[in-house]
């Protein structure tokens, strides 16, 4: 009987709408603890299990007609899905078109540069202007990073925090931070730590990229993800040399005096703010000329097709450490501005669920798609500080990798371009589907 | 003989008294590991890819293995067939919770994507989405502290070997390991499922094209990788408490496990398992017992970079 309900495709779909809602309903709903480890479950559906019962609370009777629309919506696409997508692709041609003409789009950025400059200006309440600095502009810049290595090189990596933290780690330990003091005597202010967290970050990059880059992307993703747990391990055991669990000492604030230029950074998050914002504009404009160098045509090649880019005088191994270690950069600068505006870093900051996290943004955005790597950031990482700034009842901070993993499978179900795709990878994925192109062939080494 | 040779005498000294006793836990670990690595190894053979989520379908076990403890057993410790049974039933609801996760993982997160014909990459990333969901779901539901498993039993030691106390949770995993590993064996070897199996791993179109159900064959795949998998998260938790990270280091290193025996092969994989947790075990003689992990994880670079097809070979196809 199940089976038949099952093969009607009316009480299928209104099924899965159910179960979905369900799912929401537990994910949005009150929670658990170790003390009563059921006690979300069952405010969320056994206490409301009953007919009656069912309506009983506000949620209940909102969860239910969310499932019905969701039924509505899904049965209307079904029927009329073809026309509605035609229609939103014909009202967005002109745009669309817009877009890609290059005044259009130099304009839009720099309007967007001249606002991003504006903001805290616009925005003075404290909490937004911290969130500006360590939710937003520094995701951006590690989202960005780490759109090199998986959008355009391909390479799947789930170890980026390790470079973040060695960014953090190494800003310490040039300014005396760490229990080890650096091999010279000066300690350096935190600004001239920047390059030499980028310089250190890249060649972890190099040393750990050059023996792992040769496996397969899958092998080189749990690679990658061990990584990322060593170096946690290791900031938290080796005491002599990071402090362990306690953290590091306190890190000076930087301040830059170069000739007749005096500043000093402080507790304020605005300054860091503009330093940050710049170097994201260093690195966006970098990465964009990248994109379309020698170099990131390589990268594409060998994204496609690795046989044939080596084929034609590529070397793969070369052109992805050289993703990795540029990736890496921006993860240490990142470090550097976390480490010198926080005060004080601590091994617990440095968890695998902060490269899930960047990889989020990645992917929401857009593998390869610089715009809409930005973009994804900026959505995600101000969503996540509206719910840090006033969290709904029953949100605790750390629910929201519950909601980016969500977030990952759909987008992989149904948009795995990303929001704002690169044509380059849409073309790829469709290609793939159809059968065409090898661009697997970096992940599974499946030679035909 | 330098400092280095001291460190290295005395070290071995430790070793030898102590090799026992440090096997044997090596041994329990190195069931559950080939009891995790299974999994990774059976979806590897039919679909070719890791399934980045199985920590959480072992997570998932657990679980479903702690909230039957918790219902069933009251203040006094139970003893005889009552602890039998208990331990049977927490390993038929750690199983059956895996499965069950593992059949939902399989439905949602990859079967639109092979649908679809959709690159590796993306499979990759949905497995990663589905196991960061379902662990931080899991810690919203029951809470993010460790919650210790009501025991079934005492665990008293109940012999020694080579002067080596081996202890009741030792032997129940001992027992637990070899019955299941052995039956999936024969399952996989003798019967029809493990007949399609073994085709779909070998060549999934041909396997089709002979009247192989592709999509039933995955996914009763996943359901008996997941119900090892779901087995072993009770067995871990029954020693070590369950929460809602627990899946990760575990299925780190079962997977590292699977490499070391050769990835798509199943006897390899419990071969590995084994070999996984003796090595790891006896290496707290040479190394802090923080670094453990940093061990098995240089075991799977060392594995991956010098012999990626592992000891017994990648067979895909042959042994599934």
């Amino acid at each position: 009987m199940i089976a038949s309900f099952w093969r009607n495709p009316h009480a299928r779909r209104l099924g899965i709408s159910i179960v979905a809602i369900a799912v929401l309903e537990l994910m949005t709903g009150p929670p658990g603890n170790s003390e009563a480890p059921t006690a979300g479950i069952r405010e969320s559906f056994l206490e409301a299990s009953s007919f009656f019962g069912l309506f009983r609370t506000a949620r209940w009777v909102v969860f239910f007609f969310v499932a019905i629309l969701m039924f509505a919506i899904w049965t209307l696409l079904l029927w009329k899905g073809s026309r509605i997508r035609s229609g939103i692709s014909s009202v967005l041609a002109a745009p669309r078109a817009a877009s890609q003409r290059r005044p259009v789009r130099w304009g839009v950025g720099l309007a967007l540069l001249v606002l991003a400059f504006m903001m805290p200006h616009i925005e003075t309440d404290p909490f937004w202007q911290a969130a500006m600095v360590e939710q937003i502009a520094v995701y951006v810049l590690l989202a960005i990073g780490l759109n090199v290595v998986v959008g355009f090189a391909g390479l799947l990596d789930l170890g980026f925090v390790a470079f973040y933290a060695i960014g953090a780690y190494t800003t310490a330990w040039v300014t005396g931070a760490l229990p080890t003091p650096p091999p010279f005597h000066i300690h350096f202010n935190p600004f001239f730590a920047i390059p030499m967290a980028i310089g250190i970050a890249m060649l972890a990059g190099i040393i750990l990229g050059a023996p792992t880059l040769r496996l397969r992307g899958d092998y080189l993703a749990i690679v990658t993800l061990g990584f990322g747990e060593i170096i946690t391990i290791f900031a938290n055991n080796l005491y002599g040399i990071t402090g362990g669990s306690q953290g590091s000492n306190p890190i000076p604030h930087p301040s830059l005096h170069l000739g007749p230029i005096h500043y000093v950074w402080g507790l304020k998050p605005v300054p860091y703010y503009y330093l940050t914002l710049t170097f994201v504009v260093i690195f966006l404009v970098a990465f964009s000329l990248l994109e379309h160098s020698r170099v990131g045509r390589a990268w594409t090649a060998i994204r496609e097709d690795e046989v044939a880019a080596e084929s034609v005088g590529i070397n793969p191994l070369k052109y992805k450490v050289m993703a990795f270690a540029i990736g890496a950069s921006t993860a240490g600068f990142a470090g550097v501005v976390t480490a010198s505006q926080s005060n004080q870093i601590f091994p617990s900051s440095f968890t695998l669920q902060f490269s899930i996290n960047i990889l989020v943004l990645v992917i929401f955005g857009g593998m390869g798609s610089i715009a809409g790597v930005v973009i994804g950031a900026l959505i995600i990482q101000t969503a996540y500080s509206f719910l840090l700034h006033s969290p709904p009842q029953g949100y605790q901070p750390a629910d929201l990798y519950m909601y980016l993993g969500a977030l990952l499978v759909i987008m992989m179900i149904f948009r795995p371009a990303g929001l704002v795709p690169s044509r380059r990878r849409k073309r790829e994925i469709r290609l793939s589907e159809s059968g065409e192109g090898h661009m697997d062939e970096v992940l599974t080494g499946d030679t035909p | 003989m330098g400092a280095f040779g001291h460190y290295l005498t005395g070290h071995l000294a430790t070793l030898r008294l102590e090799f026992w006793s440090l096997f044997v836990g090596g041994v329990a670990n190195g069931f559950l590991y080939g009891m995790i690595a299974v999994g990774y190894t059976l979806v590897y053979g039919v679909l070719r890819l890791i399934n980045f989520a199985h920590s959480e379908i072992f997570m998932s076990g657990g679980f479903g293995g702690y909230f039957v403890m918790k219902a069933l057993i009251g203040s006094s410790v139970p003893s005889g067939m009552a602890t039998v049974g208990l331990i049977v039933l927490g390993i038929v609801v750690g199983g059956t919770v895996g499965a069950l996760v593992a059949t939902l993982l399989e439905r949602v997160a990859y079967r639109p994507l092979r649908r679809r014909n959709a690159p590796k990459l993306a499979y990759l990333i949905s497995a990663i989405g589905a196991s960061y969901f379902l662990f931080n779901l899991a810690g919203k539901e029951f809470g993010r502290y460790s919650l210790s498993m009501p025991q079934p039993y005492i665990n008293h030691p109940v012999f020694t070997i080579f002067g080596a106390t081996v202890q009741l949770y030792y032997i129940v995993i001992f027992i637990a390991g070899v019955v299941m590993l052995f039956s999936l064996d024969r399952v996989v070897a003798t019967t029809k499922l493990g007949r399609s199996i073994r085709a779909v791993a070998q060549d999934a179109e041909t396997a089709s094209l002979m009247g192989v159900n592709i999509d039933r064959t995955i996914a009763l795949t996943f359901i008996v990788g997941g119900a090892l998998g779901g087995a072993a998260g009770f067995l871990f938790g029954l020693g070590t408490g369950v929460v809602y990270t627990m899946g990760f280091v575990p299925a780190l290193k079962a997977f590292t496990a699977a490499v070391l025996g050769g990835i798509g092969n199943l006897r390899g994989a419990m071969i590995g398992g084994l070999l996984l947790g003796v090595a790891e075990s006896l290496s707290v003689v040479f190394v802090q017992a923080a670094y453990i992990d940093v061990v098995a994880f240089g075991i799977l670079v060392a594995v991956l970079l010098f012999r990626p097809t592992g000891i017994l070979g990648e067979r895909l196809g042959r042994a599934a």
